[in-house]
């Protein structure tokens, strides 16, 4: 870290010599710049010599199926369209993802209680507008997604694919039951917890709620009784914050 | 080989079982039976119910039915900081519960962008190790008690005490240690804990072989777990059954060797065991060498400890940067995994999807069950190994 100004050219032309004890402030800076500059779009990415060519084989058998895939943190994503559900998963199981690690669901509506609460609770300015809904990595354009983990055991990789849920009040997928048995059971989950309407489900009925239960819980707007009732204890935290300015230093002090 | 496949002694079992009905049915007009196993019952180890379909002696249909300890986990996930969650998912299963801890803290690890210092990796993969060897020991000792061998048990929990002593005295829990933190752990080692465990090591090698003359040797435990319950390598891939289950079908497939973990397996000696056989027997026989391998990465990562801090350097910084991280481990019962989205928010994860091994393990009882007979049915859950709370969490 503490050569770094010597090596980059870019702060030694920026700022003169003589702000000695202010030159260890864009030290942690330094390295971040001069790397994201000539790739913009993903700065810290290396090339996977295993995942790349394989995920650029799917992508091409896909076609148009696919919206979206990333390569990132060793992992593989990928985000097809609701329509091409099953035939991706059929596709990927006859291609050596063999292996069903489980199937879910997520709900992307920003959630009121683990945001605005703690924002009320920590800050002054408690912000009166609910954050706009973003997807996670390879993006979405519904609330509703569902996906699913497979691996291939002989290649030692696996992929993650989700897949747009359109309808908000009933949100439909094909089922992949008769592509991975083992998916019986998780999307019997996905029904009761998401609300998510599997076509082709041998039979979608409660796994874990009694046959009388209303409602989706682990949906967004599904209200948990007991924080409604009382806050979370431990919320409020009472040990001071550190500040903004107190990090910085001891983060400089760290690196120096 | 396709997934609609069964094997030779299934369909033979299957046939011989169809014949021997027709006969009973011609011969006393018997009717078939609906049998409630659980969800109180001591093989069930916690409170599972199977309803099982029984004509005369012999299983027509079983479907298991969980959610008796359902808890709810996943949103109350969602409530919580990050640094909170580890309480909870301590819980899931609850004889390895160091073991859920880990790819929890990993997940959140990566959407921190912090990582922790190699001592503290190389303390999580020894308790770890440990948490697998309590929970695999009480396998062993219990899966002889499920078929009338009473005396293993008590071997068992008396070996699996001194395990958890060393467990309790490095984090202070006995079975909910809640030892880990986002960049580290709580505490370093007490004095004296590695040698003292390298000495219960020795102690649960000698478990081991005690178990393997007990029961391994023992003629009525073979004939009541050898071919019984027999899942192909097919159909175990297509359940996502993991972990022994897995391995004793011939799948060749253990996190801590196939993935890019941080801990610190990848800098000790050992060997993944697999057996071709698919049973009861194999699964048995897969979680004893399991055991085993367990004790060597412990003996070897305790020599190559090294030194230095147990706890990086956090950033002072309250919000989580936006992100997904999905993280999974070989945790004792099988592949435990967390897929933690992140919104960027200050108060925790905005979605947490829990993997346990168990709810994929025990998703197979419908397929495995149907045409065995009512004793094996109890071999087969036991061999299956499943722990409520991991199921249900």
């Amino acid at each position: 870290m503490s050569d770094t100004p010597e090596t980059d050219p870019a702060p030694d032309a920026a700022e003169p010599a003589p702000e000695a004890p202010e030159a260890t402030e864009p030290a942690p800076e330094a390295p971040e710049a001069a790397e994201s500059e000539p790739e913009a779009p993903e700065p810290e990415r290396t090339p996977d010599p295993v995942r790349d060519p394989l995920m650029a084989k799917i992508t091409g058998d896909l076609g148009d199926a696919v919206l979206g895939q990333e390569v990132v943190k060793g992992d593989m994503w990928l985000r097809v369209a609701n329509p091409a559900w099953r035939r991706t998963i059929q596709y990927l199981k006859d291609h050596g993802f063999d292996y069903f690690c489980f199937l879910s669901g997520i709900d992307w509506l920003p959630s009121q209680e683990s945001v605005t609460r703690y924002e009320q609770v920590y800050t002054d300015d408690a912000p009166a507008d609910p954050p706009a809904r973003e997807s996670g990595i390879t993006g979405g354009d519904s609330r509703f997604q569902v996906f699913v983990r497979l691996y291939d055991v002989d290649r030692k990789v696996g992929i993650t694919v989700k897949a747009d849920l359109d309808d908000d009040e009933q949100p439909t997928v094909e089922s992949v039951v008769a592509v991975f048995r083992g998916a019986e059971w998780h999307e019997r989950e996905a029904w009761e917890m998401f609300g998510f309407e599997f076509t082709g489900h041998p039979g979608l009925r409660h796994l874990y709620l009694p046959k009388e239960f209303e409602g989706f819980p682990l949906r967004k707007d599904f209200p948990l009784l007991a924080r409604a009732v009382k806050p979370w204890p431990g919320l409020v935290d009472k040990e001071p914050v550190p500040g903004e300015g107190e990090d910085e230093e001891e983060e400089a002090a760290a690196t120096t | 080989m396709s997934a609609n496949t069964i094997t030779e002694h299934q369909q033979q079992a299957y046939i011989a079982g169809q014949a021997a009905d027709a006969r009973i049915r011609f011969e006393l007009e018997t009717e078939g039976m609906t049998l409630n196993i659980g969800p109180q019952h001591p093989a069930t180890h916690g409170t599972l119910r199977i309803v099982v379909r029984l004509d005369g002696e012999q299983v027509v249909w079983a479907d298991p039915i969980p959610g008796y300890m359902h808890r709810g986990y996943e949103k109350l996930c969602e409530v919580r900081k990050y640094q909170q969650v580890t309480t909870l998912v301590n819980r899931i299963d609850w004889l390895g519960s160091f073991c859920n801890e880990v790819p929890f803290i990993l997940a959140a690890e990566q959407l921190y962008e912090v990582e922790a210092p190699p001592r503290a990796q190389w303390i999580r993969t020894i308790l770890f190790e440990l948490g697998r060897i309590a929970n695999v020991t009480l396998f062993l000792g219990d899966m002889g008690v499920q078929l009338g061998a009473i005396t293993p048990v008590f071997y068992a929990f008396r070996d699996r005490e001194y395990v958890l002593n060393l467990i309790e005295s490095a984090t202070g829990g006995r079975f909910h240690p809640n030892y880990d933190r986002v960049g580290g752990l709580k505490d370093d080692l007490p004095k004296g804990w590695v040698d003292e465990c390298k000495q219960a090591m020795q102690g649960i090698r000698d478990f081991c072989d005690e178990m393997e003359t007990l029961l391994l040797g023992n003629e009525i435990f073979a004939t009541r777990c050898r071919g019984i319950g027999v899942i192909p390598r097919q159909i175990a891939l297509d359940y996502g059954l993991s972990g022994a289950n897995a391995r004793a079908s011939g799948i060749d497939w253990d996190l801590r060797r196939d993935a890019d973990s941080p801990l610190a397996w990848k800098h000790a000696d050992w060997k993944v065991w697999t057996h071709p056989d698919g049973d009861s027997f194999a699964r048995y026989w897969v979680r004893l060498q399991e055991t085993r391998e367990a004790t060597k990465i412990v003996e070897q990562l305790l020599d190559s400890l090294p030194a230095g801090p147990v706890m990086a350097k956090m950033p002072a910084r309250l919000r989580v940067p936006k992100g997904e991280a999905w993280i999974s481990t070989e945790n004792p019962l099988g592949e435990m995994g967390y897929y933690v989205v992140s919104d960027g928010g200050p108060s925790g994860p905005f979605r947490c999807k829990i993997r346990t091994p168990s709810f994929n393990n025990i998703s197979i009882a419908p397929w495995l069950l149907k045409g065995v007979y009512v004793p094996d049915v109890i071999t087969i859950l036991a061999s299956l190994y499943f722990i409520l709370g991991d199921i249900d969490r």
